[in-house]
């Protein structure tokens, strides 16, 4: 059975990825449905969710739309999220590549600053780098991945040593490919799946980390945030509880489906992994 | 005690790059002690010139980079600006929060998530089973910050049962147990927000390791004995099922003292990570790396412990450390 069968077999599985289409959906369509600058002020302030339908969601403490900067909102998280998975999978294969092929003191100095990262909460590592090197969408995407790429230099490690004694790693060395070469063409193309594997809960810790930040006031200012509106909300908490309440709602819908996609895509290859 | 002295040898390498790493991040901040100094008390070039040197800012950066070493090794973290304190005591009075605050938070997710676990993981594939083992996923999904203002949302302005910030009521003048009591109520709320993430963490790890258990053939033969299945849940499966929790503890300690930052920032608690933060604002970096230095050596602690601990529940893991 092909691999999609098995996903949409589970009801799980089609759960997240619904969750996960609708929310591209709307960040594909942010800035077709909401062409105005999100940051910018639609109405009177703190209008009442489902009150005026030209403002389905009200407005904020400033008047501004909260259905608009959600939609905004979603780009950002996508953007961020996928990024930073992303360049954290990228440094840690690279790193766990280079420490399970080469071995002896470089596997030892790399795996001992893979523990360093490891020992630093990762959070307060975001934190300090963003306020040393100032808030920025890049800054933030590497500020989170100084904190993910831990998990899977160690996955990528522990499977090229097993990759490490193949025989066609042994014949590219006797056809005298660069042990460089031989490392990131031949060994890590075939270390990456389990890594890939990570993807999911490295996607969704991200976006966690995002809002996060933002929430802290540490997001990219030129954005809107989902974290940022939580924070903006929370002055308001007493009368107008809303505010916080709906991006964080969005915030756990869109980590659920990311999760749920990507449980049910690792459990519907293992399942083919077992049948063949 | 071989292990114990292993793992504190192991713990060296790791902390030096630790230290050489905020160094290299005070060195990227903008700015260095002297700007910090003489933009909250004003001064001239001359002043400036000689405080760089009294400081020893004048220096190559390995020179410093040892120097840093130096007052390291003396348990000297430096002085905050902001605070016109030496970052040591500002940390050290607000450690006990965060350790009461993580303390709290790590009882209640390991109780309740192993109790939970054990339910679920009593029948796998029952109802029960698939109705816990669904909802920790939702609540792994649930940014601890955002639960903490709906919890406050919810007990603290709707139905008032518990205060919304801080950690104590200020100047009550309270004392033993009712101060005790007091500061419990503060820490409903936070330690929930805290906690339930890892609740749902243990409630997975739990109940996967006793499905796994169930397989296994001293429950067969425990079975083919006539032992009770509440005998064989509890004696048998949960108890072996329990041991990767402990492993998890001490992983988990980084992630966990990362979230109280934004926890006791929701709640206003007078933590290490609000501290984090005040630092932040306050664009005090050598406050910032000091917390991160604490933040490392007290998971490399706790990790330490929790091997410890490890070892006493399984003798095997002492032993074939001592052999090998």
């Amino acid at each position: 059975m092909s691999l999609l069968r098995r996903f949409l077999r589970t009801p799980e599985a089609v759960a997240g990825a619904l969750i996960l289409a609708a929310l591209v959906a709307m960040a594909l369509a942010a800035p077709l449905l909401f062409p105005r600058d999100p940051l910018s002020i639609a109405g009177p302030a703190l209008l009442p969710p489902f009150q005026d339908w030209s403002l389905p969601l009200g407005t904020d403490r400033l008047g501004r739309d909260v259905l608009a900067e959600l939609f905004h909102g979603a780009r950002t998280s996508i953007a961020v999220g996928l990024a930073a998975a992303a360049t954290s999978i990228a440094i840690g294969a690279t790193v766990g590549t280079l420490a399970g092929f080469a071995g002896g003191l470089t596997d030892e100095v790399l795996m001992r600053i893979t523990d360093a990262f490891q020992t630093v909460p990762g959070f307060l590592l975001a934190l300090a780098f963003v306020s040393v090197v100032g808030p920025s969408l890049a800054v933030v995407v590497i500020a989170i991945a100084l904190g993910a790429w831990t998990g899977p230099a160690r996955v990528a490690r522990a499977e090229v040593l097993s990759i490490r004694e193949r025989d066609y790693v042994a014949s590219a060395r006797v056809i005298g490919m660069h042990p460089l070469e031989i490392a990131f063409r031949e060994v890590l193309p075939n270390a990456l799946p389990p890594v890939l594997a990570l993807s999911s809960i490295i996607v969704a810790a991200a976006i966690l980390v995002e809002a996060a930040l933002s929430f802290l006031g540490l997001g990219d200012p030129n954005r809107v945030t989902w974290g940022g509106m939580i924070a903006e909300g929370r002055a308001v908490l007493r009368s107008a509880p809303f505010l916080s309440i709906i991006p964080g709602i969005a915030l756990v819908l869109t980590v659920l489906g990311v999760y749920l996609a990507g449980e049910g895509f690792v459990e519907a290859s293992a399942a083919r992994k077992r049948q063949s | 005690m071989l292990l114990l002295r292993r793992r504190l040898i192991g713990a060296i390498p790791v902390l030096l790059i630790v230290v050489i790493g905020t160094f290299l991040l005070l060195e990227a901040a903008p700015g260095d002690a002297v700007d910090a100094y003489v933009g909250m008390t004003g001064g001239d070039a001359g002043l400036i010139a000689e405080l760089r040197q009294t400081w020893g800012l004048d220096q190559p950066a390995l020179a410093r980079l040892a120097a840093y070493f130096w007052s390291l090794a003396h348990l000297d973290l430096g002085y905050s600006v902001t605070f016109s304190r030496p970052i040591r005591d500002v940390i050290l009075e607000r450690l006990p929060n965060t350790l009461l605050l993580m303390g709290s938070a790590t009882a209640l997710s390991f109780g309740v998530g192993s109790l939970l676990g054990i339910a679920a993981g009593a029948r796998p594939g029952s109802f029960r089973d698939r109705f816990l083992s669904i909802g920790p996923l939702a609540l792994y999904a649930v940014p601890g910050f955002w639960l903490g203002l709906v919890l406050t949302v919810l007990f603290s302005v709707q139905l008032r049962w518990f205060p919304s910030s801080g950690i104590e009521t200020i100047a009550s003048g309270k004392t033993g147990v009712s101060r005790a009591l007091d500061i419990a109520q503060h820490l409903v709320l936070p330690v929930t927000a805290l906690g339930i993430i890892y609740l749902a963490l243990y409630l997975r790890v739990m109940r996967a390791g006793m499905a796994e258990i169930w397989r296994m053939d001293f429950v067969l033969a425990a079975r083919a004995k006539g032992i009770s299945r509440r005998r064989i849940v509890w004696r048998h499966v949960a108890r072996n099922a329990l041991l990767p929790l402990v492993t998890i503890l001490g992983l988990q300690s980084a992630a966990m003292l990362g979230g109280s930052v934004v926890i006791e920032s929701v709640f206003s608690i007078p933590g290490l990570g609000r501290l984090a933060q005040e630092a932040v604002g306050s664009r005090d970096t050598p406050l910032l790396l000091g917390i991160i230095l604490v933040s490392a050596v007290l998971v490399i602690l706790i990790n330490l412990v929790v091997d410890m601990l490890y070892a006493v529940l399984d003798p095997r893991v002492g032993a074939s450390e001592e052999s090998s």
